[in-house]
């Protein structure tokens, strides 16, 4: 009988059993010196495909699991991945390039990402743009020599409230100042991270004399 | 101290409150859920969100209430709940709180809202961005998981619902419930013609309700203390309840502030966000995030509430006040957000996709000084194209802040453009891509 199910390819618990079940062997990859995406991932890819009665709906949190293997998405992972999804590869490709949060080249070690809409433009947020390019040396979507930082101007974060801001990989900096910047750079260089980043966000917090009321 | 009772902010403003189980627990916490799974019946619970008035708090507005019994009732299959936790329209920044500080009132919510509405499962859509926010969502599904108020079987009473985490990857369109679900579905967010509308045909084609994170951490509350309670509250009988206003740009305080809804702008800016940061007066604010149009001063005494600020010619919107100081260019603000739009125009309509691209080289041509007095009518007819014309409502969103800038600031634009006139500037030259 037709059913939606055969049509958007749902999930079968023999997939993810199957996937589950090492060695890939239906699986064949041309650089078989390496361990492939799929084999490296093989837990947490089953646990994501588990998720969702639809296998398409994985696609996005794979691609995750893929960027942080490699720092960007390599187009062999994207085809492991249509493979698996039973996707063609432009359908990975045409969702990959619509988000912008995937990289299709490989970036520097610290990813700064400087909001520059209006909210934050508001308070400064050009200014903080032009101190990472003089003190970087780089233009927004470049990289430095030494691979460590790449700057990308973007839209909107959702810290409107707490601007300018940047996002650094995963982590949001608020409230910038050129100090505060300076920092958090040289803090980056010597350890890889800084204390400086944003926890759980509240803003305002709560004055001593509020608290407890 | 605020004048009147906190509801959503009200646990985490408590000294060590960290938002795990335990403290969420010992204020009261999953007693609404306790008292409901197996006692009050789905449709009843419906019934009581219905009462109060609880309106979406995304952006539209709709009445919760009346969103769930949309759903077919005699259908028999999966049903899906989606948390909209995109959070992209700029000017916004609440429900990022409301998640990394007190993650199981939205959880509650969640599971009261799978229960009536008959879902087992919940996925949550969170912006990409906020790596941290997924992260605590992730613990506390996990806490909550252990405890028996998410899963199989919650409480003993037989009732199933799985919440899920499913992170965004930097699309504003996104928030929008139809591009959500197609996104949630593995492909690109572009919006889908309505109808058939979620309620039939959501989430893999199954009955699917999308509601924001703010509407959903309302739930517990109305269900413990009554929708009589909650209908008081704000300006009824249309805007009931709470609000979590996010104020930014140029004043003292900025930040999340819950206010009952109906208080006036000029309370809120001056009173809560501590007024202008300088000496310089106001001299712009937006009500309801970067798709409401802007408002002037003489605006600084309606009530904001969905039908107060809709009459001032704005819209509530998703509750982000932006305000602009004196000596802000209007030319300049309004392309900055004009920009925004036009990098996250998904293209799906043409109107929206090359509207955006012209708006913004239109736009970048008189802040320039290099532009016609003509440009002022192009924009207009430009803007008049776009609005209504388009799948979702982006189309009117993006014209919002040039048709209400030339609107009440007309004069910045035309003085540019008589600078360039002076300058003999007139030749348009290509001002480079958008």
């Amino acid at each position: 009988m037709w059913s939606w199910g055969s049509v958007i390819g749902e999930t079968r618990a023999a997939d993810i059993r199957s996937l589950a079940a090492c060695p890939l062997r239906t699986y064949q990859h041309q650089d078989c010196g390496r361990m492939t995406f799929l084999e490296k991932y093989k837990d947490e890819i089953a646990d994501i495909l588990s998720r969702y009665p639809v296998m398409r709906s994985a696609l996005i949190p794979l691609l995750y699991v893929a960027q942080r293997d490699q720092g960007y998405v390599t187009e062999s992972a994207m085809q492991e991945i249509a493979q698996l999804l039973r996707l063609t590869p432009p359908q990975v490709y045409e969702t990959i390039t619509f988000y912008t949060m995937f990289n299709l080249k490989p970036v520097g070690k610290f990813h700064i990402q400087v909001c520059k809409s209006l909210m934050c433009a508001l308070v400064g947020s050009d200014t903080v743009i032009e101190w990472i390019k003089v003190k970087l040396g780089i233009a927004s979507g470049e990289s430095t020599a030494d691979g460590l930082f790449s700057l990308s101007v973007v839209e909107c974060l959702a810290a409107c409230g707490t601007g300018p801001m940047m996002q650094i990989n995963e982590d949001y900096y608020e409230q910038l100042t050129e100090g505060k910047l300076d920092r958090i750079l040289a803090d980056l260089r010597s350890t890889g991270t800084s204390p400086l980043k944003s926890g759980p966000f509240m803003w305002p917090e709560p004055a001593p004399s509020e608290r407890g009321a | 101290m605020p004048k009147h009772e906190l509801i959503l902010l009200k646990n985490m403003m408590q000294p060590g409150y960290t938002g795990s189980l335990t403290d969420y627990e010992k204020t009261g916490g999953y007693q609404a859920l306790r008292n409901t799974l197996g006692k009050i019946a789905p449709a009843d619970v419906t019934t009581i969100v219905r009462k109060s008035g609880l309106r979406g708090r995304g952006g539209a507005g709709f009445p919760t209430g009346v969103k769930w019994g949309f759903l077919p009732k005699d259908y028999q299959g999966p049903r899906y709940l989606c948390c909209n936790a995109d959070e992209s329209e700029p000017g916004t920044f609440k429900d990022r709180q409301l998640m990394e500080r007190d993650p199981h009132q939205v959880l509650e919510g969640i599971v009261l809202a799978c229960y009536a509405i008959g879902s087992e499962t919940a996925y949550i859509y969170i912006r990409g961005e906020m790596v941290l926010g997924s992260k605590i969502l992730e613990q506390a599904i996990g806490e909550a998981r252990v405890a028996g108020y998410i899963g199989k079987n919650i409480l003993g009473t037989g009732i199933n619902v799985d919440v899920w985490v499913h992170r965004g990857a930097g699309a504003y369109i996104c928030g929008e419930e139809t591009a959500l679900l197609e996104s949630l579905e593995g492909k690109r967010g572009l919006p889908r013609i309505k109808p058939p509308f979620p309620a039939t045909h959501g989430l893999y084609n199954k009955p699917t309700v999308v509601n924001n994170v703010e509407t959903l951490a309302n739930l517990p509350h109305i269900i413990t203390r009554g929708p009589e309670w909650f209908a008081a509250i704000g300006s009824p009988p249309k805007s009931t309840g709470t609000r979590v206003f996010c104020v930014s740009g140029h004043v003292k305080r900025p930040g999340n502030y819950e206010v009952p809804m109906g208080m006036t702008v000029r309370e809120l800016v001056y009173e809560y966000a501590g007024g202008m940061r300088s000496d310089k007066p106001m001299k712009a604010f937006i009500p309801g995030g970067a798709s409401a149009p802007f408002l002037t001063p003489a605006h600084l005494d309606v009530k904001l509430d969905f039908e107060h600020v809709a009459a001032a010619g704005s819209m509530l919107g998703s509750g982000g006040v932006t305000v602009m100081e004196e000596g802000t260019s209007m030319v300049w603000a309004a392309l900055r957000l004009m920009e925004f739009f036009y990098h996250e125009s998904c293209g799906k309509c043409s109107p929206c996709r090359e509207g955006s691209s012209w708006l913004v080289q239109t736009m970048r041509r008189i802040l320039a000084k290099r532009g016609r007095m003509e440009d002022l009518e192009t924009l207009l007819d430009l803007c008049k194209n776009i609005a209504g014309r388009t799948v979702c409502a982006f189309g009117d969103a993006e014209v919002a802040p040039i048709q209400s800038t030339l609107k009440h600031w007309r004069q910045e634009y035309v003085d540019l453009i008589n600078e360039a006139e002076a300058a003999n500037l007139i030749r348009p030259e290509p001002v480079g891509k958008p």
